[in-house]
């Protein structure tokens, strides 16, 4: 069996797929920086930052609609954002009476609040694309190319590369549980075991599954040596970028610039 | 779905771009010092072990157990790592951990990814080191030591990178102290039993089939005492400043407003360009309305575009 | 001329005192193609890994006139190719080209000559499609034929294989079969697939409890089957 489904990589015959890593990588940590330092209310900035990330989705030939289903995963931290439409000071905009106690919303603590969901939305999206529109191998090239340790990446690769088989034996673990498990998941019924138990036989799995993690290592560590490893890690050289990339590059970030300029001047 | 998010990492939009940006240097200095002792300590059979322990605990993440009602616990991992491996090797593996969610899974930010390192990475390895070794030593290295150490190192791990979570939120003026603090803390106090058990059972498991595994990381490395000492901060500093932050929120909201992080840069540049020089769009309801118009034309544009290239490609 | 493979008196223990290798004396000629038989924990696979030097027991081993010491591993480990049985622990970097080009960079060459290494290599497994695809989306065949390019890259004199046909479907151990068969180098392959030795390795050399108890032409070996019975394998 095989977890395709955890890469998010969907192949597509896009520009933004054929577009360097490199430029991807950077131009969407930019952009996400850009968000980020949008000041709260500058409306029509989000909505230009908006616009910028729905065409590279559409660009992409990903679909708007399956960025969305994946940027909505951040969703629930919101709540962790509520709080402050009340707790911030400023003009009151309604009050909510619980109990004893009255709730008063402020037009700032909304404002506030607006902007976070807004800033977390747009920065998911973006990731998104980028997570779907790149195959990992190529971001862990850019990672390279913008200076991240070469032993630091070939960790993010190594790691990528037995995700895949690691998850396949974490799967066949707990469907052996299950298998095993007389009243496991039925609703409304207490399973078997205090919570105690249940988290030790986890705990055994997880064992286990960090047991044969430690042999792999051996076979792979040897496999290693047989191909003339000596402990240092090694890569082929990176391409040049293009002069079409360096503009892209230029543009992309002089773009991103003129909006934080624009919201500055207006809602700074 | 199989991946669910836990509430541990933090997505973009929720940090202030200071409070990400000075997360992200310390978290550099200390990942970088880690991969330099890791190279000089560890000899280089580490290299695969740490990314394939990696992948380990992603996958040990996924082994989750019900809890009650709809809650499960799960694995962060960072307690498991630092006993099996040592706190350097720890930091680099649950950077590659947290680093991969983000990248891959977009489990928690980008720019935000500098403080989920620190609050899983580092402040979970200084603490499960601290707890671990403190409890190492008081018994005297018997087999309850490595079972209780583990537990509590992978309880406290979990409620201290909660706790700073919340501070950073509150610091970052997203979520008030006294209802992020109290609320992170006494989930993660709950989630923390589920980290603490898996682990012991994780413990149990290796201890019972290849106990020369659990003494690579028990030979004090070089710089231990440092990440004991700083465990021990850590952990005493967020079980202080936390319950002061919660009782006196309006201090970090002051700290979030007043240092307001972008005050200073705004002014020059709001003087520099005043209203008339637009004085077409001076006007904000009108300025709301043409970026949607321009950001709608760019959309369209875009699509039309697209479709263009397309039929010249098939064509 | 010298042996492709030359192990004299050859004996290894593990660290917690079980001896895998006793006293095992072998010669290889180049171009020969010798199959290495015998039960589980006969101690074929702690042969294969002192052939290029992961491990070091007491005795002589020599390839390709280099004697197998530290000095020498660099060089040793370019001149015997290593296949082993799990082609997941085989593949380690994130695409098939990064594997592949993981020896010859290793061996300090310069990047123009590893991409071709790295293309002709694929090329003679019939992969050179696959040069950006991942690993782990490839079938068990593929993943086999890749593993055997990640040595053939580092163009070796010998071709060691740990269980080749292992967990392969009938197509695709008939296609490993025939590649096999094509390749010009020295090869040694441990196996348990006794009808892939038949067909593919005229020589045969029967392993047990860390000796070699008979070595000769498969054919003649094939034949006896009171041999065959007393060391677990199957007359076929």
């Amino acid at each position: 069996m095989h977890l395709h489904f955890l890469d998010p990589y969907q192949p597509r015959n896009s520009p933004v797929h054929a577009l360097d890593a490199r430029l991807k990588f950077v131009l969407t940590l930019a952009f996400i920086l850009t968000v980020s330092l949008t000041p709260a209310g500058a409306w029509p900035v989000y909505i230009l930052l908006l616009a910028l990330v729905v065409s590279a989705e559409v660009l992409s030939g990903l679909g708007i609609g399956y960025v969305q289903k994946r940027a909505l995963l951040a969703l629930p931290f919101v709540l962790a954002a509520l709080p402050v439409i009340f707790t911030l000071y400023g003009r009151p905009l309604f009050s909510l009476p619980i109990g004893g106690w009255t709730l008063t919303a402020s037009v700032e603590g909304l404002e506030r609040f607006v902007s976070v969901a807004l800033k977390s939305w747009l920065s998911m999206q973006a990731a998104v694309v980028l997570a779907a529109a790149t195959q990992f191998p190529e971001l862990l090239q850019a990672m390279r190319a913008v200076g991240i340790p070469r032993l630091l990446v070939a960790m993010f690769g190594l790691m990528w590369r037995y995700l895949f088989v690691l998850v396949d034996e974490a799967l066949r673990l707990m469907r052996a549980r299950a298998a095993r498990s007389a009243w496991g998941t039925e609703a409304g019924k207490r399973s078997g075991g205090s919570v105690a138990w249940r988290a030790r036989v986890t705990g055994g799995m997880a064992g286990s599954l960090f047991l044969r993690a430690f042999e792999r290592s051996d076979r792979i560590y040897v496999a290693m040596l047989a191909r003339g490893y000596d402990g240092e890690v090694r890569a082929l050289p990176l391409p040049p970028l293009r002069a079409a990339g360096w503009f892209l590059l230029a543009a992309g970030l002089t773009l991103f610039g003129l909006l934080l300029i624009f919201a500055y001047a207006f809602w700074g | 779905m199989l991946y669910s998010p836990a509430p541990m990492h933090i997505p973009d939009g929720f940090l202030s771009t200071m409070v990400a940006v000075i997360l992200w240097v310390i978290t550099i200095g200390v990942v970088g010092y880690a991969l330099r002792r890791v190279g000089k300590d560890l000899g280089e059979r580490q290299v695969p072990l740490m990314g394939v322990l990696a992948a380990a605990i992603f996958a040990g993440q996924m082994l989750n157990f019900t809890v009650a009602g709809g809650t499960s616990g799960h694995l962060m991992g960072a307690a498991i790592a630092t006993i099996l491996l040592g706190p350097w090797a720890a930091v680099i593996v649950l950077t590659t951990v947290v680093g991969v969610q983000a990248l891959i899974f977009q489990d928690g930010g980008l720019l935000a990814l500098g403080a989920n390192i620190f609050n899983m990475g580092i402040i979970g390895v200084a603490v499960s080191y601290f707890v671990y070794r403190s409890v190492q030593k008081l018994s005297g290295g018997k087999t309850w030591g490595l079972y209780v150490g583990g537990f509590a190192a992978a309880w406290l791990s979990i409620v201290v990178a909660a706790l700073a979570v919340a501070l950073q939120l509150a610091l970052s003026g997203t979520s008030p102290a006294n209802i992020a603090v109290p609320a992170m803390g006494g989930i993660h106090m709950l989630i923390g039993i589920g980290e603490g058990l898996i682990t012991v059972g994780a413990l149990a498991f290796v201890h019972a089939a290849r106990r020369d595994l659990l003494h690579i990381g028990e030979a004090a490395p070089t710089g231990g005492k440092a990440v004991w000492v700083g465990g021990l901060v850590i952990a005493l500093l967020l079980a202080v400043l936390s319950p002061l932050a919660s009782a006196h929120p309006d201090g970090l909201e002051w700290v979030a407003e007043q240092k307001g992080f972008l005050d200073t840069a705004q002014q020059p540049l709001y003087n520099l360009i005043p209203d008339y020089v637009f004085p077409g769009i001076s006007n904000e309801a009108l300025a709301t309305i043409v970026a949607g118009i321009v950001g709608t034309l760019i959309v369209f544009g875009v699509a039309l575009g697209l479709a263009f290239w397309r039929r010249r490609k098939t064509a | 001329m010298h042996h492709s493979i030359e192990i004299e008196h050859l004996s290894f223990s593990y660290p917690d005192g079980h001896p895998a290798l006793r006293d095992v004396s072998l010669r290889i000629a180049p171009g020969e193609k010798v199959a290495l038989v015998g039960p589980n924990g006969a101690g074929k696979s702690t042969l294969i890994l002192h052939l290029n030097g992961i491990l070091r027991g007491e005795g002589r081993v020599t390839v390709c006139g280099l004697p197998v010491e530290e000095k020498n591993l660099g060089r040793v480990r370019a001149a015997v190719g290593l296949v082993f049985q799990n082609p997941d622990d085989q593949l380690f970097s994130p695409t098939v080209f990064d594997d592949v080009a993981f020896g010859p960079l290793y061996q300090g060459l310069p990047p123009a000559e590893v991409e071709r290494r790295v293309t002709s290599a694929l090329a003679a497994v019939k992969m050179e499609a696959y040069a950006r695809r991942v690993s782990h989306h490839l079938s068990v065949g593929e993943k086999k034929r890749i593993a055997i390019a990640t040595v053939l890259s580092m163009e070796p004199e010998v071709l060691v294989l740990d269980e080749p046909t292992a967990g392969l479907d009938p197509r695709a151990r008939r296609g490993l079969i025939h590649l096999l068969r094509d390749l010009p180098m020295t090869m040694l392959v441990s196996s348990h697939d006794l009808a892939m030795v038949r067909e593919l390795l005229p020589r045969m050399v029967i392993m047990d409890e860390g000796r070699i108890v008979a070595d000769g032409p498969t054919a003649e070996l094939m034949k006896d089957e009171q041999l065959l019975e007393a060391h677990g394998l199957e007359k076929m």
